[in-house]
C-alpha cells in the first residue's frame, strides 16, 4: 500500500472514531445545536436598544388648553408613556424609585409665558444612570417638542423658527432596529462558545485519561490526529452556524444583502480560529479543571464586550484596542455585520478574513508542535 | 462540627491555591479584564471619523464646518469634493458619517427659510448612528440658537431645560463600570465553585468525603465558605480600582453595599455548587457554567436594559441573581440611595441563594448513588 493511502485510511479510522465519540456522549451535538438555537433565542429577543414606551412623569401646575395641547404631544408618541403626577414631590420619589425614567415639569406660568416673547421654558429632569438610555430619551423629547412646533406654527401661517433643519439619512439599518446589528454580533458570540466549548476539553480530557498517549504510540502522526479531531467538530460547528444564520434571516428578519457563499467561507474560516484556539487551550493546559477555566474567561466575555458587536472599537483607547486585535471575534462581527447589513464590501471582507485566515494557522500550528513535542 | 468544616475549608483552599496556574487564573484576569473592560465599556463616541461635503463654500456654511471641527466628538478624517466619494467612505467604514451642506445653505439661511442640512450615517450599529447624529444636533442647534439670536428672529415659544439627576454629564462608563464590578465577581465565583465538586466526582475523592463522618450541610459550607471569601477579597479589590482608578463617585453606604455582596456572593456560589453537584463530568460542570454564566451577563441589564425586553424573557430574569445586584450597585454608587429602596432587591438574591446552596447539599448525596 502507498504512504498516501496509508494516511488516507489512518485519517478516515480517526475521524470516525472521533464520530463514535461524539455520538456516544450527545453534549457535543448538544453543543453544536441546541445550544446555539437556545441562546440566539433568548438573547435575540432578549437584547434590544429601541426605546419606546418610556415611563415618563407629567407635573402640570395649572392645566390649560395650551398646556393640554403641549402634553399631547407626549401622549400621543409610541415613545412615552406619560403618567400624571399631582406635584413635583410625587414625581421625584418616582424617579428616585426608577418607576419612571424622566420628569416633565410644565410650571404654572406655562400658559402665559408661552405667549410671550421670551418663551415657556419647560422643566426636563432624566435620570442620567442609565446614560445611554437617558440620552436617547432626551433626543425623543426634543423630537416630540419639534413636531408640536412645527404644527403650530404650520396652523397660524408661520415658517417654523428653525434656522438649520437636519436631514438624517441612515444607511443600511434605516429604521434604525437595534436587532439588526445585535443579532448577526451574537451569532458570532455565540459561535465563538460553541467552537472554543466543542474542542476546549477534548484534548485536555485525552491527555487526563492517558488515551492520548495511547493514540501517540499507534503510526499516527501529530498532524493526522489535529486533522482527525477537527474534521467532525468543523462539521459540526458548521451546522450551528447555518442554524444560526437561518434563524437571524427569517425568525428575526435581519436582511441578508451580501452573498450568503461569502458568508459561509468566512464562517468557516472563523470556525477554524475557534476550534483551534479551543484545542491549543487544550493542548497546553494539562488539565480539563484549567482548561474549562481558560476557556471561561477566554472567549465570552471578550467575544461580548471587546469585539464591536455591541461597544464601538474606534471609541477605545489605543492599549485596548490593541488588545482587541487578538480575539477572532472581532474581525468576525466586522465581516457578518457588513455581509448581512451592507453587502459584499471587498473592503471590509478581504482584510478582516486575511487576519482570521493567519489566527487560525497560528493557533493550529502551535497546536500542532505542542502534539509533537509531547511525542518525543 | 466547626472543626470538621475548617478542615474541609482548608483542603479547599490548598487545593485553589497550591497551583500555580490557578493561582495565577484567580488574580490576574480580573484585574487585567477590569481595565479593558473598564475602557472597552461605552456608548459615548470620541473622535467619529466623517468627511464634510460642503457645496456651498459662502462664509456662512464656513462658519458651521469650524463648529464641527472644534468638537471632540468628531475627528474630519477626510474631504470631499464630490457626490460619488461618499459610497466608498461609508461602506469601508472609513467615515460614520457624511455632512452633505448643499450649494443653498447660506441663500436659504440669509433669507429665513429653514436651511437643509443632510446627515448620511453609517448604520450598521444602529446605537452608534442615534448618538452620533445626537451630537450633530448639539452642535447643529447651539449654531441655530446663536444665529436666531444675533438675528432677532422670534424664539421659540416654548424651550426644554434638561438636567440629568446623578450622573450630570451622562457619562456612560458610570453606569458600565458598576456591572463590570458585578459581572467580574460573578465569573470569579463560577470558576471557583462551577467545576469543583465535578472534578472530585470524577476522580472518585468525593465519594470518599461522602464517607467520612461530615454531614452533607459541613461538606456544603466547607465548599462554599471559600468561594465566598475569595469572592469578597476579590470584589473589594475590583470595587477599589473602579473608584480610585476610573473615579466612579461611590455615594451610597459601604455597608449596604456590603450586606448587597454578600447575598449575591451567596447566591452565586449556591448557583455554581448546584452546577458543579448537578454535573457527573468535568465537561458538563463547564457546559453548565457556561450556560449559567452566559444569560446571566447578557440578559442582566449590562448592556441593554431589562425593560425592553418581552414579558417572557423578563420572567426568566428574575431568576438571575445578577439583575438584582447590577441595580443595588448602580444605585448605590451613582445614587447613593437608602437601603430601604433596594429591598426588593436585596431579598430575591437571599431566596436565590437559600434555595440554590439547599438544592446543592441535596444533590451531593442524592446524586452519590
Amino acid at each position: 500500500m502507498s504512504a498516501r493511502g496509508g494516511r488516507a485510511m489512518r485519517l478516515r479510522g480517526l475521524v470516525r472514531k472521533e464520530f463514535l465519540q461524539i455520538l456516544r456522549d450527545p453534549s457535543s451535538i448538544a453543543i453544536a445545536f441546541v445550544l446555539p438555537v437556545a441562546l440566539l433565542l433568548l438573547f435575540g429577543y432578549g437584547l434590544s436598544l429601541d426605546v419606546d414606551h418610556v415611563p415618563i412623569a407629567l407635573v402640570v401646575e395649572q392645566p390649560s388648553a395650551d398646556s393640554a395641547e403641549f402634553t399631547a404631544s407626549f401622549e400621543g408618541s409610541r415613545y412615552f408613556s406619560p403618567r400624571r403626577m399631582s406635584d413635583m414631590g410625587a414625581a421625584t420619589q418616582a424617579l428616585l424609585e426608577g418607576s419612571v425614567d424622566a420628569i416633565v415639569h410644565l410650571r404654572g406660568d406655562f400658559a402665559a409665558r408661552e405667549r410671550s416673547a421670551g418663551g415657556a421654558a419647560v422643566q426636563v429632569i432624566v435620570n442620567g444612570v442609565d446614560a445611554n438610555n437617558s440620552r436617547l430619551v432626551e433626543g425623543y423629547l426634543d423630537g416630540a417638542l419639534s413636531t408640536w412646533l412645527l404644527r403650530r406654527t404650520a396652523a397660524q401661517g408661520l415658517d417654523p423658527p428653525i434656522p438649520v433643519r437636519i436631514e438624517h439619512r441612515v444607511w443600511y439599518n434605516p429604521d434604525l432596529r437595534s436587532r439588526n446589528f445585535l443579532v448577526p454580533g451574537l451569532v458570532v458570540v455565540i459561535m465563538t462558545l460553541t467552537g472554543a466549548l466543542l474542542t476546549a476539553m477534548v484534548m485536555a480530557r485525552e491527555w487526563e485519561r492517558g488515551t492520548m498517549e495511547a493514540l501517540l504510540v499507534t503510526p499516527v502522526a501529530a498532524g493526522e490526529i489535529l486533522v482527525g479531531k477537527l474534521v467532525p467538530y468543523f462539521i459540526l460547528g458548521i451546522g450551528g452556524m447555518l442554524l444560526s444564520v437561518a434563524m437571524a434571516r427569517w425568525l428575526f428578519g435581519v436582511p441578508l444583502v451580501g452573498s450568503f457563499w461569502l458568508l459561509l467561507a468566512t464562517s468557516s474560516v472563523f470556525l477554524l480560529v475557534a476550534l483551534g484556539m479551543g484545542l491549543l487551550i487544550s493542548s497546553v493546559a494539562k488539565s480539563q479543571y484549567v482548561a474549562g477555566q481558560v476557556a471561561l474567561i477566554t472567549t465570552f466575555l471578550p467575544a461580548f464586550l471587546l469585539s464591536g458587536m455591541i461597544f464601538e472599537i474606534g471609541n477605545m483607547p489605543a492599549v485596548v484596542r490593541a488588545i482587541t486585535h487578538l480575539f477572532a471575534a472581532r474581525y468576525f462581527v466586522s465581516i457578518v455585520t457588513t455581509l448581512f447589513l451592507a453587502g459584499d464590501i471587498w473592503s471590509v471582507v478581504v482584510p478582516n478574513t486575511l487576519a482570521l485566515a493567519l489566527m487560525a494557522l497560528i493557533f493550529l500550528g502551535l497546536t500542532w508542535r505542542r502534539a509533537r513535542k509531547r511525542l518525543e | 462540627m466547626l472543626g470538621r468544616i475548617l478542615a474541609l475549608m482548608k483542603k479547599e483552599f490548598l487545593a485553589v491555591l497550591k497551583d500555580a496556574r490557578s493561582r495565577v487564573l484567580l488574580v490576574v484576569p480580573p484585574m487585567i479584564q477590569l481595565l479593558v473592560f473598564g475602557y472597552a465599556a461605552t456608548y459615548d463616541l470620541k473622535h467619529v471619523p466623517y468627511a464634510i461635503y460642503n457645496e456651498d463654500r459662502g462664509a456662512l456654511s464656513r462658519e458651521l464646518e469650524a463648529d464641527l471641527r472644534g468638537s471632540t466628538y468628531f475627528r474630519e478624517a477626510v474631504r470631499i469634493s464630490s457626490n460619488d466619494q461618499i459610497a466608498p467612505l461609508v461602506d469601508g467604514r472609513e467615515v460614520l458619517l457624511v455632512i452633505h451642506i448643499g450649494p443653498r445653505f447660506g441663500r436659504d439661511l440669509a433669507s429665513g427659510r429653514p436651511a437643509p442640512l443632510q446627515l448620511i450615517v453609517d448604520g450598521r450599529n444602529s446605537n452608534t448612528a442615534l448618538v452620533a447624529v445626537g451630537y450633530v444636533r448639539q452642535i447643529v442647534s447651539r449654531f441655530s440658537n446663536a444665529w436666531s439670536e444675533a438675528h432677532g428672529l422670534p424664539r421659540a415659544p416654548v424651550r426644554l431645560e434638561t438636567r440629568a439627576w446623578f450622573n450630570p454629564n451622562l457619562e456612560s462608563r458610570w453606569f458600565f463600570l458598576p456591572g463590570i464590578i458585578g459581572i467580574l465577581t460573578l465569573l470569579i465565583t463560577m470558576l471557583l465553585t462551577g467545576l469543583t465538586v465535578a472534578r472530585e466526582r470524577e476522580q472518585g475523592t468525593f465519594d470518599q468525603l461522602l464517607v467520612t463522618p461530615l454531614r452533607p450541610f459541613e461538606v456544603l459550607a466547607g465548599k462554599a465558605l471559600p468561594g465566598f471569601i475569595i469572592g469578597l477579597i476579590e470584589a473589594t479589590v475590583i470595587a477599589s480600582v473602579a473608584v480610585l482608578w476610573f473615579r466612579i463617585p461611590l455615594l451610597g453606604n459601604i455597608g449596604t453595599l456590603y450586606l448587597g455582596l454578600a447575598l449575591f456572593l451567596l447566591s452565586a456560589v449556591g448557583m455554581g455548587l448546584m452546577i458543579s453537584a448537578l454535573a457527573a463530568t468535568q465537561q458538563q460542570g463547564l457546559l453548565g457554567a457556561f450556560l449559567f454564566m452566559v444569560p446571566a451577563v447578557i440578559l442582566s441589564g449590562f448592556a441593554t436594559p431589562i425593560a425592553n425586553m418581552p414579558a417572557a424573557v423578563r420572567l426568566l430574569t428574575y431568576i438571575d441573581p445578577l439583575r438584582y445586584f447590577l441595580v443595588v450597585l448602580r444605585k448605590l454608587f451613582l445614587e447613593g440611595v437608602p437601603a430601604s429602596i433596594l429591598v426588593h432587591e436585596l431579598w430575591p438574591m437571599a431566596l436565590i441563594g437559600a434555595v440554590s446552596l439547599s438544592l446543592a447539599a441535596w444533590l451531593f448525596r442524592a446524586r452519590m448513588v
